[in-house]
C-alpha cells in the first residue's frame, strides 16, 4: 500500500494513532533494510556491469576479425580454384569452416552478453526505484509523526500554561486593540509634543527676556505713561520712545 | 545533522529586524519532538512554532480549532482555504488533528535568515488570514 493511502486511512481514525506511528517502527526497519540490501545489489550490479560490457566489447571485436579472416580465405579459395588446385580450395574450405563456426560462436556469446547487459541495467533501475520510493515512504511517515508529536507537545503545552484559551476571533480583537491602542498613543504623544514642546520652548525664551513676550507689561506701561503725560498718541503696537 | 536549537540561533534578532524591531522571545516546549515557540511582541496571542524532521523544517501558526467554526459557513471556508493556498506566498493552510494551521516548511538544511523570513511571513500571513477569514468563526 502507498504510504499517502495508508495516511489517508489513518486520518479516518484517531488523531493519537497518526502520532503513534504512520508506518510502524518494524516496518520502517524493513523498509531500512531494504533499502541497504538495494543500494549494495547495485553496487554489485554495476561492478558485473562493466566486467559484462567489457565481455560484449571484445565478443564484437573478435565477430569483426573473424569475418575479416573468413573473407580473406574465400579469396584464396577462389584464387586456388582460379588455379585449378581443387584440393587446395578444398583445404581452405575447410578453414572456412572452422572460422564460421569460431563467428557463430562468437555472434551468440555477444548476444547473450547484450542481454545480460539489458538486464543489469534494468536491475539497477529497479532498485534504484525502490530506494526512492521506500525512502519516501519513510520521510512522509515520519514528518507526519513529527508534525503530529509536535501539536501535541505544543496543545499540552497551552494547556498546562493556560496560555490561550481564548479563540481566534477573541485573539484578534486583542491583537487589532492592541494596534489601535499603540496607534492612539502615538497620536497622542504627537499632539502633546507639538503642544508642550512650543510652550515650554516659549516660556524658556521669555525668561531669557528674549522675543515678543519677554517684557510686553513694560512696553504697555511705558506707552500708557507717553500718553499720560499728553503726548501724541501712539498706535498699538508702535514701539514707544524709549 | 545540527540541532533544531543549534540551528536557530540568532533567529530572534533577526526575526525582529525583519519585523520593523518587535521584540521576539524564543522558548523551547517540552516533548517527544523538538518544538521552539517564537513569540513576537504585540502578537502574542499568534505565537509560532518551529519543529523539525529529517526532511524538513516546519514553521506553524495555530489559526483555529474546528470547533470555532460556523457550521454553515464550513464548506465554503474549506474551499476558501484551498483557493488561497497557491497564492499565499511561502505559508499554506492545513489541519493537523482539530486545529486548523498556517505552515510554511524548509529544507533541513536552510539558512537562519530563511527560516526568520518564512517566520516573519507567517506571522504577518497569520494575522492578515485571520483577519480575512474571521467571519466564518464563531
Amino acid at each position: 500500500m502507498s504510504v499517502i493511502k495508508k495516511l489517508v486511512s489513518l486520518l479516518r481514525g484517531s488523531v493519537r494513532e497518526i502520532g503513534e506511528s504512520v508506518v510502524d517502527a518494524n516496518a520502517t526497519r524493513i523498509y531500512e533494510q531494504e533499502i541497504l540490501d538495494a543500494k549494495s545489489s547495485i553496487d554489485q550490479a554495476k561492478r558485473e556491469l562493466a566486467g559484462v560490457m567489457a565481455k560484449e566489447i571484445q565478443t564484437a571485436r573478435a565477430m569483426e576479425r573473424l569475418q575479416a579472416e573468413i573473407l580473406r580465405y574465400e579469396s584464396l579459395a577462389v584464387e586456388a580454384l582460379n588455379k585449378g588446385q581443387e584440393s587446395l580450395a578444398e583445404e581452405v574450405a575447410g578453414k572456412v569452416a572452422e572460422l564460421d563456426q569460431e563467428h557463430t560462436e562468437q555472434t551468440n556469446a555477444h548476444a547473450a552478453f547484450a542481454v545480460q547487459v539489458g538486464k543489469l541495467k534494468a536491475l539497477i533501475k529497479n532498485a534504484e526505484a525502490k530506494i526512492r520510493e521506500h525512502e519516501r515512504e519513510i520521510s512522509v511517515a515520519r514528518t507526519t509523526e513529527s508534525v503530529y508529536r509536535a501539536t501535541s507537545s505544543i496543545s499540552d503545552n497551552i494547556a498546562s500554561t493556560g496560555s490561550r484559551l481564548s479563540t481566534a476571533r477573541e485573539s484578534l480583537e486583542r491583537i487589532k486593540k492592541r494596534h489601535e491602542d499603540l496607534a492612539d498613543r502615538m497620536t497622542a504623544a504627537d499632539s502633546l509634543d507639538k503642544e508642550f514642546g512650543h510652550r515650554a520652548l516659549e516660556e524658556k525664551l521669555n525668561a531669557a527676556g528674549i522675543g515678543d513676550n519677554a517684557d510686553r507689561q513694560r512696553k504697555i506701561m511705558a506707552r500708557i505713561r507717553t500718553r499720560a503725560e499728553g503726548g501724541t498718541t501712539p498706535r498699538a503696537g508702535d514701539e514707544p520712545a524709549a | 545533522m545540527k540541532t533544531l536549537q543549534q540551528q536557530l540561533r540568532g533567529i530572534d534578532h533577526v526575526i525582529s529586524s525583519t519585523l520593523g524591531g518587535l521584540a521576539v522571545q524564543l522558548q523551547p516546549i517540552p516533548g517527544e519532538v523538538p518544538v521552539i515557540q517564537v513569540s513576537i511582541a504585540e502578537r502574542d496571542e499568534l505565537p509560532i512554532f518551529i519543529t523539525c524532521s529529517d526532511a524538513q523544517i516546519l514553521c506553524m501558526c495555530f489559526l483555529w480549532t474546528e470547533a470555532e467554526i460556523r457550521p454553515e459557513g464550513r464548506t465554503r471556508l474549506l474551499e476558501t482555504l484551498l483557493d488561497l493556498n497557491p497564492s499565499v506566498p511561502l505559508s499554506s493552510f492545513g489541519r493537523v488533528g482539530d486545529r486548523f494551521v498556517l505552515f510554511g516548511a524548509l529544507s533541513r538544511d536552510s539558512r537562519v535568515e530563511d527560516i526568520a523570513a518564512d517566520v516573519a511571513a507567517l506571522s504577518d500571513n497569520a494575522l492578515d488570514a485571520l483577519d480575512a477569514l474571521s467571519e466564518f468563526l464563531n
